[in-house]
């Protein structure tokens, strides 16, 4: 176990170096002179060349890139071309709220896709595993910046009973609960969609076990056989799907702040987008897939612990 | 004489065997939400081709008089959007852009895909270097590439083309790879190769036609997340700008009148909605018929 997390550790290295060099170099040959983007259409020839030579443009890409990921290794991620403001400042006001919500959206999914996949399973071709099924196949199609504006619609706009947007109070108050809600259940659709589909059918193979049939015979009761029996089997396979989703819930929180208007690290990356803002848009995506593989490795981890059977060889 | 011998069936009609295609358009059409995704796409299809004949505006055409009309109002049943653009021309040309859109990212994204994991899977040698690369794109989650790329490169539409071709490249290659390593040891390639048959001879004629079907569940399935992906992206202001009738541009311009008019914001979602479920249902029913235990998870 100590070999495969070491080995793992260090292909997360090798991988977060190949991630930080393919983001600066989307960055370095995007056109676009940073140094007239931050100079703007009156600097003069000399000022943009003191604005290369302070962020030390005119260096050798290399020699950049290295300057780049020492800076990161320190803590310092730049500045931003708009606002000036330092990066690392900028995220780290922001990355709360979109850690809260990621973890908001992955608590409603896993609720609803392992309920759902569990009692499909139990209760296979019955209208509720049709039904299910069905809504988890839908689920994987809504569009979830729309499926966030109809709840906005109903819930906020025609009952009034939570708040359009925002993510400004703490989420363990009751506002801060209720501003979680919509935003949560919209990240979290497609995930509990997936979940429920992985769900109900790990658990279908499981619950035809021999072991299974055996407990049965021996008089356990239907409940006790799901869920100390089947449920630590069957959940093998989900916990690989909700660490994949997990990441992909992460990555799905930039259309979702959009949506519900949330300050968080999406937000920051599409405005910084539009904007050209190079060092915004390269720290928060190197942020948000540094974290997808920290995520998969720990799965990964997980995975191992639960069933010693695996071997990453 | 005796050749008629070893050859009982000579002059009689042989047993008809039953081609792979038809064997699995014959299991696709038994799964209903298979034939029902089929309808789907087939209207959208219909709807894309025929869009300057079955409307009667032109989508970017506005009337300020007209503006914000409701779903069935006289002359615009699906209503007008805040420009008295007619929604029911915006939705039908919509499906146009998403088609196109959604069938070029993925030929695009097939052909990448596709060459590399021909020669990752055929080649030892340049498999270590082409999974390496494969992997690095891996680690980016979901829309988040197709970001980065549109960063790199511009918001517009063509460039959301780009984005989401490259960004379908590392799974098909991941899955064409895994079909040429299982086929490449059969002893019909080993005999080929003995034969004297080049590389691109066996890869293309022997290798390749027998990936077909987990290539061709890839791109179903693609399609939804790229016309998904497409509509996320311009719902962001990344992808088409105004005034392109693209159905997820659609629902951004709608939500600023969601109060006044929902309907602009619903008719565009329910027709992304539809679309891609329609390819999902069909992608599920086609690896369903052609072989169920085939893995997409990636």
């Amino acid at each position: 176990m100590v070999s495969l997390i070491v080995r793992r550790f260090f292909q997360l290295i090798l991988l977060l170096i190949g991630i930080s060099f393919l983001v600066f170099m989307s960055m370095h040959i995007a056109p676009g002179d940073p140094a007239s983007i931050i100079g703007g259409p009156t600097a003069s020839a000399s000022d943009l060349e003191a604005i290369r030579e302070s962020l030390g443009l005119n260096k050798p890409v290399l020699v950049q890139y290295v300057d780049y990921l020492s800076g990161i290794l320190q803590g310092d991620l730049g500045y931003s071309f708009q606002t000036n403001q330092s990066v690392a400042d900028a995220i780290m006001t922001r990355f709360p709220n979109t850690l809260n919500l990621a973890i908001a959206s992955m608590i409603v999914a896993i609720i609803i896709g392992v309920t759902a996949g569990i009692i499909s399973a139990v209760k296979q071709n019955s209208w509720f595993d049709v039904s299910s099924t069905t809504i988890a196949l839908a689920g994987i199609s809504i569009p979830n910046f729309w499926l966030g504006t109809m709840l906005i619609l109903l819930f906020s706009v025609t009952l009034q009973w939570l708040p359009v947007g925002g993510l400004n109070a703490p989420f363990y108050t009751v506002e801060g609960i209720k501003q979680l809600i919509l935003p949560a259940i919209t990240l979290g659709t497609g995930s509990a969609a997936m979940i429920a589909r992985m769900s109900r059918s790990t658990m279908l193979e499981v619950i035809r076990a021999d072991y299974i049939r055996t407990a049965k015979a021996k008089g356990v009761r239907q409940r006790g056989v799901i869920w100390i029996h089947a449920l630590r089997n069957a959940m093998i396979p989900v916990i690989t799907v909700i660490g994949v989703n997990f990441g992909a819930l992460l990555g799905g929180t930039i259309i979702t702040e959009q949506v519900f208007a949330i300050n968080g690290v999406g937000r920051l990356m599409i405005d910084a987008i539009a904007a050209r803002d190079f060092p915004v848009v390269q720290a928060t995506v190197l942020l948000v897939a540094a974290l997808f593989v920290l995520v998969n490795l720990i799965v990964d981890i997980i995975y191992a612990l639960i069933d010693p059977r695996i071997s990453y060889d | 004489m005796a050749s008629e011998a070893l050859q009982p069936n000579v002059g009689k009609k042989p047993k008809k065997r039953e081609s792979q295609l038809l064997q699995t358009t014959r299991k696709l059409l038994k799964n209903k939400l298979a034939v029902f995704g089929l309808i789907v796409i087939l209207l959208q299809m219909i709807m894309a081709v025929t869009a300057p004949w079955i409307v009667s505006y032109t989508p970017i055409e506005q009337s300020l008089s007209d503006a914000e009309l409701g779903i069935g109002s006289e002359g615009h049943w699906l209503g007008t959007d805040n420009y008295g653009r007619d929604m029911w021309s915006r939705l039908v040309y919509g499906a146009r852009v998403s088609l196109l859109v959604g069938v070029t990212s993925v030929v695009i994204g097939l052909a990448g895909g596709i060459t590399l994991g021909l020669l990752a899977g055929y080649y030892k040698k340049l498999d270590g270097l082409i999974m390496r690369i494969v992997d690095l794109l891996f680690a980016f989650p979901g829309i988040l590439l197709a970001m980065l790329i549109i960063a790199m490169l511009g918001t517009s539409l063509i460039n959301v083309v780009i984005a989401i071709s490259i960004w379908s490249i590392p799974g098909c290659a991941r899955i064409v790879r895994g079909s040429v390593l299982s086929v490449k040891k059969q002893e019909y390639v080993l005999a080929m190769r003995s034969m004297g048959a080049s590389d691109i001879r066996i890869i293309l004629k022997h290798i390749l036609p027998n990936c077909t079907a987990p290539i061709i569940v890839f791109a179903t399935m693609r399609m939804a997340t790229s016309i998904l992906s497409t509509s996320a992206l311009s719902f962001l202001g990344l992808g088409a700008q105004p005034p392109t009738p693209e159905w997820g541009a659609m629902i951004a311009a709608g939500q600023d009148f969601m109060w006044s008019s929902p309907h602009m914001t619903i008719v565009p979602g329910i027709a992304i909605m539809l679309v891609v479920f329609a390819f999902n249902v069909v992608g599920d029913g086609l690896r369903d018929a052609l072989d169920p235990n085939m893995d997409f998870n990636n």
